[in-house]
């Protein structure tokens, strides 16, 4: 699980440079993540932009490193493709993060929290 | 739904035989959605099914060999109104021989419900998988037939 870290002030972007967050990878990248945002900047931003694949093993971790950041923190998606959407519109988790289309989107976003 | 004559092998059935373990899921995914019948799908289409039979598969690998070695068969056949499919496996039949309740994990049936005012500490991180399931899936049946498992359901494309 191959995850690339940008850091701003106050913002840790993430790209994943895998194709797909799944049963066989799940773990992994929730421990990974867990890691990475040991540094404590209050946005997170995950970029999905390359992930074209995310079963309920994966959508699971994603919010359990939500979970992992606590309420002062905020876990924002960008670049959803056209499956990942469907997997966060079907199960409703797209009610629970902020998704920007584009990374750059993400950026540019003032948080509201 | 009219049938499609100009896709070349529709209605002939594609079998692949899976071991039971995420990485066996992924590998035999990737080899499912390059080969007859899902290379004749739009990604979109492709996608969707992916997302179903990753479900259908890691539940069985999960629960029914609960995370023991075994063998899944898949068979697809391509229909006018969708992807007709069968998933038998020789793991532990389903609880009470039937399938699980739908429903998003937390929430009930309501097609109507969010997340949106449930606490941080309170949303789900599993579950999802049969909702996604039947969301995506019609006439969705299992039976226990011989000490196997069975299911079968059309993904409408």
């Amino acid at each position: 699980m191959q995850l690339q870290t940008q850091t701003r002030p106050k913002l840790l972007s993430v790209l994943v440079m895998e194709d797909r967050i799944d049963a066989a990878s799940a773990i992994q990248f929730k421990e990974k993540m867990r890691d990475l945002t040991q540094s404590g900047e209050p946005r997170v931003v995950l970029d999905l932009a390359r992930v074209q694949f995310l079963d309920s093993s994966g959508l699971g971790a994603i919010v359990a490193v939500k979970k992992l950041l606590g309420p002062d923190r905020a876990l924002e998606l960008s670049s959803l493709t056209p499956t990942v959407e469907k997997v966060f519109r079907l199960t409703r988790m797209d009610s629970i993060f902020t998704i920007h289309p584009t990374h750059a989107a993400a950026l540019s976003h003032v948080a509201s929290a | 739904m009219s049938p499609a004559p100009d896709l070349a092998g529709a209605g002939t059935s594609h079998s692949f035989v899976l071991a039971s373990d995420p990485l066996a899921v992924r590998t035999g995914l990737a080899k499912i959605a390059a080969a007859q019948p899902l290379s004749q799908l739009t990604a979109d289409q492709r996608g969707t099914v992916e997302v179903v039979l990753a479900e259908v598969l890691n539940n069985v690998a999960k629960h029914a060999y609960a995370g023991g070695p075994g063998q899944i068969s898949v068979s697809l056949r391509l229909l006018g109104a969708g992807l007709a499919c069968q998933i038998t496996d020789s793991g532990v039949a389903m609880p009470g021989n039937q399938l699980p309740a739908g429903g998003l994990p937390g929430r009930g049936a309501d097609p109507a419900s969010s997340y949106a005012d449930h606490s941080l500490s309170d949303l789900p991180e599993g579950g999802f998988g049969w909702h996604l399931i039947r969301q995506l899936t019609e006439g969705l049946h299992y039976a226990r037939v011989g000490g196997q498992n069975k299911l079968s359901f059309t993904i409408p494309l």
